[in-house]
């Protein structure tokens, strides 16, 4: 099936079989491996990314289903220079460690921050429940995610 | 020596970091080669059978399945050798890479498709027709202890190993004793669950006679030699490359199956060949650990003073012995007593295996399913005897002025598995925890009840082995553009050793972080390495890296003395220049010429390094739904010295967490048939962002390790030791009023729900 969408503001259109999901899509017809699959139905949110502004599991919505439709992938989030504020937070923080998890985390905090750039510590660690990570035990991502409100906020403004 | 930098000791940021926040990562499933199949994985859906029939004829009618490789196809089955404790005996219960005639737990392989893609691939799996003869499974330890069914009827026993751990005479010392208690305990089957699913992509060159291998992880010289051998090659002919690893734990990266099935499929077929794991998957072919109980007795004199203790541990091994499987049942043998000072040990632990996927190692192996046995067991000596908490394990602790401190010896070993505690003063992290918690203050919140719900408190300490195995190899090159490689043996799988490697080379050589470029992990970088476990990269990798960037500085400054025209010792090193007392200078980049290049070695002889600690909860507990709500949870380590306090707090936070996951929610049940139960993740609960906020890791560097020049201490797996027996006691203490024993792992709501609920039903019918 022939399927037309934008990913990280490219227009891109790509032939792919029905049940092809979109993470499968994102990472062998695009060559866009920053978006990972951890578990493939849909319970670790490491292939999180943002579709017309919305967080979704790219495990479970098919290729089909982003006809016309803009995403965001983790690739989308910075420019090829720099880091940008939610990644230095980030790293800054140490919120990640063997960095699987990452990808999905950023998008998640960033549809989060874009949305509400007042999230609270709560509000963010219930954002953040969908996503698993393994390593970190979560403390240094909320942390990372709380100072890189400052960014979003600013954003806002006109 | 150390030059004017200071990385060692500051938060630097990771290195690592750059690529991962840019979803510029290269792991396993990112990386293809031209014509490359996939390949998927039939594993057996019986516990314990016979197979009769494998018909592969509709899968192979599948357009775009290419091929299916059972054990006919390989001929001479190998069996995947020990990697630790390869003890005489063990032998009979290794596993073979695929199932020939007897599969022995759900998951175990037994035929290979490989396809155009995954799916096809897949549907290949889908479409093969296995018939096998059911055989009556062994569900579980007990079971296995009566050996009316055997796994391995040439042994003539479930039992795999059984080890000892013997320190004076524990049989005289409850003679003598004013208190025995005698109590069971028991640890449920989890697993390490890195996030990163299983992979591997090999590539066979056929005119080179050359294999190559990505997706390994942790100990890629050993998988080397051993796929090596299995193929028939010589290690020279096989490269093990590493790329990026999504959490190990323990578990990813040992020899498993399916490291000798791809490379034998890419040979077989002349074609390369991935296979990528899916999460079922993964939760019944990766290796489960922890499933452990024991019965065991502590004496003590009237005062709290332990005499001894003794007892027994029985061990669900699953179905076969693996690389690393002996380590749990070994540790808690040896190690179950902690860091507390019992002059009289008797521990047996038996490995036994039953129809379930095979354990090997995970986080802390047999050290956490030590403590929380010890730490009940001690806690319900202090109430007892009437001694507060905190006191009777004051009056225990090994002390500063007994160091070093032998632990019991170890049968069948003997004197070459010796181990002792190194070097610290473990009541001071322990009096350094009470405080930060604040002891005194809680206390008066034990067992009380409020606004619904029960507190409790509870204070653990526990003693982490580092720095374990064979020595670690390093390779320093100076460049022509001035910058050093540093090769290294040790393996990332996410733990940071990248940027730790970075700052100790760096230090040492006076070089700025971004002058110097790490890499590890894969063979062909070294002739010799080791790899990544039991806490030791930072220990012998970084030792290595120490050792080799002075013999590099003595080279530099040798070259550097002959251009500069001075002795070479009145050289001085700053940021990538040799100085000479008159002020003149040469870079770095301009010896390369010179051709400066070292190797080095670190071994310690197996002389472990005990970071230890203690830790310190807060729960309140629900008496309507049995939801334990942690309040505060703290753990105070001294690792020796630190090298990059944000990694290392990194690791004690992560660490702590997991301990939750085991203490409170992961579970592998079975059924009794052999069926795991928990296939998913949604089955199989890890920790979340919500579960556990309140966590809080001191880290102490006021006691260097002896054994190594950086006097560093692994600082991998400490914090997770003590959080089972911390959260069983803490959660006791909040029930003491129903006289709730939480003696068993996981504390899930239904469980705690029943101690509560049992209570109070008996209270009522009374």
């Amino acid at each position: 099936m022939r399927v037309s969408f934008v990913v990280n503001g490219d227009p891109v259109t790509v032939e792919v079989e029905p049940r092809l999901h979109l993470a499968d899509c994102l990472r062998d017809v695009l060559s866009l491996t920053g978006t990972h699959l951890g578990c493939e139905h849909g319970a670790c949110g490491a292939c999180t990314v943002i579709v017309d502004g919305t967080a979704v599991r790219s495990c479970l919505m098919l290729t089909v289903q982003a006809e016309g439709a803009s995403v965001l992938t983790v690739e989308g989030l910075s420019s090829d220079n720099a880091l940008s504020p939610l990644q230095t937070s980030f790293r800054k923080h140490h919120a990640l460690q063997c960095g699987f998890c990452t990808p999905g985390m950023l998008t998640t905090a960033h549809a989060l921050l874009t949305e509400e750039p007042g999230a609270d510590a709560d509000r963010i660690r219930s954002a953040l429940s969908g996503n698993l990570c393994r390593c970190t035990g979560y403390v240094s991502i909320v942390e990372a995610v709380l100072e890189a409100r400052a960014a979003y906020r600013k954003a806002d403004m006109p | 020596m150390i030059g004017t930098n200071r990385y060692i000791g500051s938060p630097v940021e990771r290195i690592e970091d750059l690529r991962f926040l840019r979803g510029r990562g290269q792991f396993v499933g990112d990386l293809k080669r031209q014509g490359m199949l996939h390949a998927a994985i039939l594993r057996s859906p019986i516990a314990h059978g016979r197979i009769t029939a494998i018909d592969a004829s509709a899968a192979l009618a599948i357009a775009g399945v290419r091929a299916v490789i059972t054990a006919k196809d390989i001929g001479s089955v190998p069996c995947i050798p020990l990697r630790l404790l390869p003890l005489p005996g063990t032998e009979r219960f290794l596993q073979p890479v695929i199932a020939a005639d007897r599969v022995r737990y759900v998951g175990e392989p037994v035929a290979v498709v490989l396809g155009d893609s995954p799916a096809l691939a897949e549907d290949g799996v889908g479409a093969i027709a296995l018939d096998i003869e059911e055989l009556t499974p062994i569900p579980d330890r007990q079971a296995s202890r009566q050996c009316d069914i055997l796994l391995f009827e040439e042994a003539g026993t479930n039992a795999a190993m059984i080890f000892t751990g013997v320190k004076g005479d524990a049989d005289a010392a409850f003679r003598d004793a004013d208190y025995v208690g005698r109590h069971r305990f028991a640890v449920q089957r989890h697993t390490a669950l890195p996030l990163e699913l299983r992979g591997v992509l090999a590539e066979w060159d056929e005119t080179q006679g050359r294999m190559t291998v990505l997706g390994a992880a942790k100990v890629p010289f050993f998988n080397r030699d051993t796929v090596a051998k299995m193929l028939d090659l010589s290690p020279a002919q096989v490269d093990l490359i590493e790329n990026d690893v999504g959490g190990g734990f323990g578990a990813r990266g040992e020899f498993y199956p399916e490291d000798f099935l791809i490379p034998f499929a890419a040979r077989h077929v002349g074609r390369p060949v991935r296979w990528l794991e899916d999460r079922r998957e993964h939760l019944i072919a990766m290796n489960h650990a922890r499933e452990a109980d024991c019965e065991v007795e502590i004496a003590c004199r009237r005062d709290g003073a332990i005499l001894g203790v003794r007892g027994e541990v029985f061990v669900d091994l699953g179905a076969y012995v693996r690389t690393n499987g002996l380590i749990q049942p070994r540790t808690l043998a040896q190690c179950l007593t902690g860091p507390y000072r019992v002059p009289n040990v008797r521990m047996t632990s038996t490995a036994l295996l039953t129809n379930k996927t095979p354990s090997g190692t995970y986080r802390a192996p047999g050290r956490y399913e030590g403590s929380f046995f010890c730490e009940r067991l001690i806690e319900l000596a202090a109430r007892d005897l009437g001694i507060d908490s905190a006191e009777m394990r004051r009056r225990n602790l090994i002390g500063a002025d007994e160091m070093p401190y032998r632990l019991p010896r170890l049968e069948p070993i003997g004197p070459s598995g010796d181990t002792e505690c190194d070097s610290g003063d473990y009541r001071e992290t322990l009096e350094r925890c009470l405080a930060e918690f604040g002891w005194d203050e809680k206390h008066a919140l034990q067992g009380r009840k409020i606004d619904g719900r029960y507190h409790g408190i509870a204070v653990a300490c526990f003693i982490e082995g580092g720095g374990a195995g064979p020595k670690e190899t390093a390779r320093l090159d100076l460049e022509v553009d001035g910058t050093v490689s540093v090769y290294v043996g040790s393996a990332a799988v996410g733990q940071g050793l990248e940027t730790v490697i970075a700052q100790i080379a760096a230090d040492t050589l006076s070089l700025p972080l971004d002058q110097v470029r790490v890499l590890h992990g894969s063979t062909p970088f070294l002739d010799e390495g080791y790899g990544a476990f039991a806490s030791r990269s930072t220990i012998l990798g970084g030792s290595a890296v120490f050792q080799a960037a002075n013999a590099l500085i003595v080279k530099i400054r040798g070259a550097s003395g002959t251009r500069l025209g001075c002795p070479a010792e009145q050289v001085e090193f700053d940021d990538g220049y040799a100085r000479a007392p008159d002020g003149r200078s040469i870079a770095f980049a301009a010896l390369a010429a010179d051709g400066l290049r070292v190797t080095a070695e670190f071994g310690n002889g197996n002389r472990l390094t005990y970071t230890y600690g203690s830790a310190a909860a807060h729960v309140a507990v629900d008496p309507g739904t049995g939801d334990v709500e942690l309040l505060d949870c703290l753990v105070v380590e001294d690792v020796g010295r630190i090298v990059n306090p944000l990694t290392l707090h990194g690791q004690a936070i992560g660490g702590m967490v997991q301990g939750l996951g085991g203490a409170f929610l992961e579970h592998l049940v079975y059924d009794t048939h052999g069926q795991l139960l928990a296939g998913s993740l949604a089955d199989y609960l890890i920790p979340t962002s919500t579960d556990f906020p309140k966590i809080r890791a001191i880290a102490l560097e006021n006691h260097r390790s002896p054994s190594n020049p950086l006097g560093v201490k692994g600082a991998g797996e400490g914090p997770i030791i003590p959080i089972g027996g911390l959260m069983a006691n803490a959660v006791a203490n909040a029930l003491v009023s129903f006289g709730a024993i939480p003696n068993q792992l996981p504390l899930s709501p239904s469980r705690v729900w029943h101690m509560i609920s049992s209570r109070q039903s008996a209270e009522s019918s009374e």
